[in-house]
């Protein structure tokens, strides 16, 4: 890889101890890949996870000195100020780790966003640029929906690319790499975004490559958008997709696949999604415990829309809608968090499903319209049960899914 | 000498130990940290040990911090494997390498593959582009 006089000057320490050991790791990257060269951002997100090994990276980048020249918003830990309200379970030892999360992403230079929809809203990239997004949902989004341009970067290399401000140039950064060699025809009605959280989860009949979907609504939601990212990064680690004649790369189905022939096309079907949905969800017997929304954070609308359906009624079981801080300021401004506070749900800002701030639902089945919530905590004994928003604010009202 | 295979650098380093091979993805974040046993449900090498082995392997899967989170707590317990061999590098297992400073490589010849079985000692020498097979 051919770097420039300021890449390489700074992989030789002359811009301090902490930005060599980020440039080192980036040009390791890119020469594994065969990038020929690193490009400038302007952008990053970081999937900080609040974990031992992501600290531990974090912490070291510390103690060299490290300073972000592009400063990354982050992903949610836990919200310190609303979980040590009297929290139950809460450990010294969980307390602890998350302020040294945050003293140390706050040392790096980071905004510290602590959500996980920056491309919604905090951290939105033109069409063409050039960034760095960790985060399974983000990639897709940046991609696919604004016609930006990133790889599925790690935690911790979108880290080093906050700290450089370069990325080596490989894979979607590249035309070649951004034509799509599978065509998805989707038949199943596609209602509300629930739906796209189901079709999402299609991985396995997609196949391994870059899908074009055809078939799909002329209106798709950015609630929708973030849902249909998220599962696929999950279920099948795609970076990028096609809408036909949604997404901007994508005006026709010709150059959504470069003029190629596809290597082979699916049908999704209705069956298809309710399948998925029966198979995923801890069904039991009917009883649910909690209701947990979020994952990906919610949007306002989404906050304000469930705000509608129970204002002036209480909810039988709790219920808890996790935003960006940004969705909680307005929420609180505009009445919504008290409407929902007094039908018995909580919003919580800067959080995420998994935690260790949820010991207390350990054992218990929640409902949510997630999968991707359903699937990162159950190693930490947490269940679902699987329904639209609709069903799970119905199974919020009344105790039971149906 | 063994039988010598030219490789490709992705994470630099040299380490020669008994091999472990699984034709199933990898998440470390799967794999118990105090004996460094492959913990993940159904998985071809569950129950098996790849703590201080060369590990050949397809690829890595998982979210975007699964592999280094992982790998780091193999290291508080000294049981990370010795060397990395994988045919599908992706930036987040590529990332979790450097960092955790484990030999990988790729871009190996068949042959190496067809011959190669458990239980062999071999040499993962990423600086210089080569494994044998001792």
């Amino acid at each position: 890889m051919k770097l420039t006089d300021e890449q390489q000057a700074m992989l030789d320490g002359k811009y301090g101890e902490g930005a060599a050991y980020a440039m080192k790791i980036q040009v390791g990257i890119g020469e594994c890949f065969d990038a020929e060269r690193m490009v400038p951002i302007k952008r990053a997100h970081v999937a900080l996870s609040n974990q031992a090994g992501d600290l531990w990276f974090a912490e070291k980048l510390v103690a060299a000195g490290a300073k972000c020249r592009v400063a990354p918003t982050v992903n949610p830990g836990w919200c310190l100020d609303y979980f040590k309200k009297g929290w139950p379970d809460l450990t010294d030892a969980d307390i602890e780790h998350m302020h040294r999360t945050d003293n140390a992403y706050r040392t790096l230079g980071a905004v510290l966003s602590y959500n996980c929809t920056p491309y919604v809203a905090t951290n939105v990239p033109n069409f063409g640029e050039v960034c760095a997004f960790s985060e399974s949902s983000a990639p897709p989004y940046v991609n696919s929906v604004w016609g930006a341009r990133t790889n599925r970067e790690s935690a911790n290399s979108a880290l080093c690319a906050g700290v450089t401000g370069f990325v080596p140039e490989y894979g979607l950064l590249l035309d070649e790499n951004r034509k799509g060699d599978i065509v998805v025809h989707v038949e199943a009605d596609m209602k509300s975004a629930y739906e796209y959280h189901c079709l999402g989860m299609m991985g396995d009949k997609i196949g391994e490559g870059l899908p074009v979907f055809v078939g799909l609504p002329k209106v798709i939601t950015p609630e929708a958008l973030r849902n249909f990212g998220a599962q696929l990064n999950t279920s099948g680690a795609y970076g990028m997709y096609h809408i036909v004649g949604f997404t901007p790369e994508a005006p026709d189905l010709e150059t959504a696949l470069g003029g190629k022939k596809p290597k082979h096309e699916v049908v999704i079907t209705d069956k298809d999604l309710k399948d998925f949905a029966e198979k995923f969800s801890d069904e039991n017997d009917g009883k649910i415990d909690f209701a947990m929304f979020g994952c990906p954070h919610f949007t306002l609308e989404e906050a304000m829309y469930i705000a509608n359906h129970i204002e002036g009624k209480k909810l039988a079981v709790p219920m808890f809608i996790l935003v960006s801080s940004h969705a909680a300021q307005m929420a609180e401004r505009m009445g919504v968090t008290k409407v929902l506070n007094d039908a018995g749900a909580e919003i919580i800002p800067d959080s995420c499903p998994d935690q260790p701030v949820w010991h207390f639902l350990i054992g218990k089945t929640g409902v949510t319209e997630s999968p991707k919530c359903a699937y990162y905590p159950r190693r930490r004994g947490l269940k679902f049960v699987l329904r639209d928003l609709d069903g799970c604010i119905e199974a919020a009202l009344t105790g039971e899914v149906k | 000498m063994g039988k010598r295979f030219a490789c490709h650098k992705i994470s630099e380093g040299c380490a020669t130990a008994e091999v472990i091979k699984t034709n199933e993805r990898i998440m470390f974040y799967q794999v118990r940290p105090e004996d460094g046993m492959m913990d993940e449900k159904d998985h071809e090498i569950r129950g098996k040990i790849i703590a201080k082995k060369v590990l050949i392997f397809p690829g890595g899967k998982g979210s975007s911090v699964v592999q280094q989170d992982g790998l780091y707590h193999l290291d508080r317990f000294g049981n990370m494997p010795s060397a990395l061999i994988v045919k599908d590098p992706d930036p987040v297992l590529v990332a979790g390498a450097i960092i955790m400073e484990i030999p990988m490589v790729d871009r190996i010849d068949q042959e190496f593959y067809d011959t190669v079985k458990d239980g062999d000692m071999v040499t993962v020498n990423a600086d210089e582009g080569y494994v044998e097979i001792q």
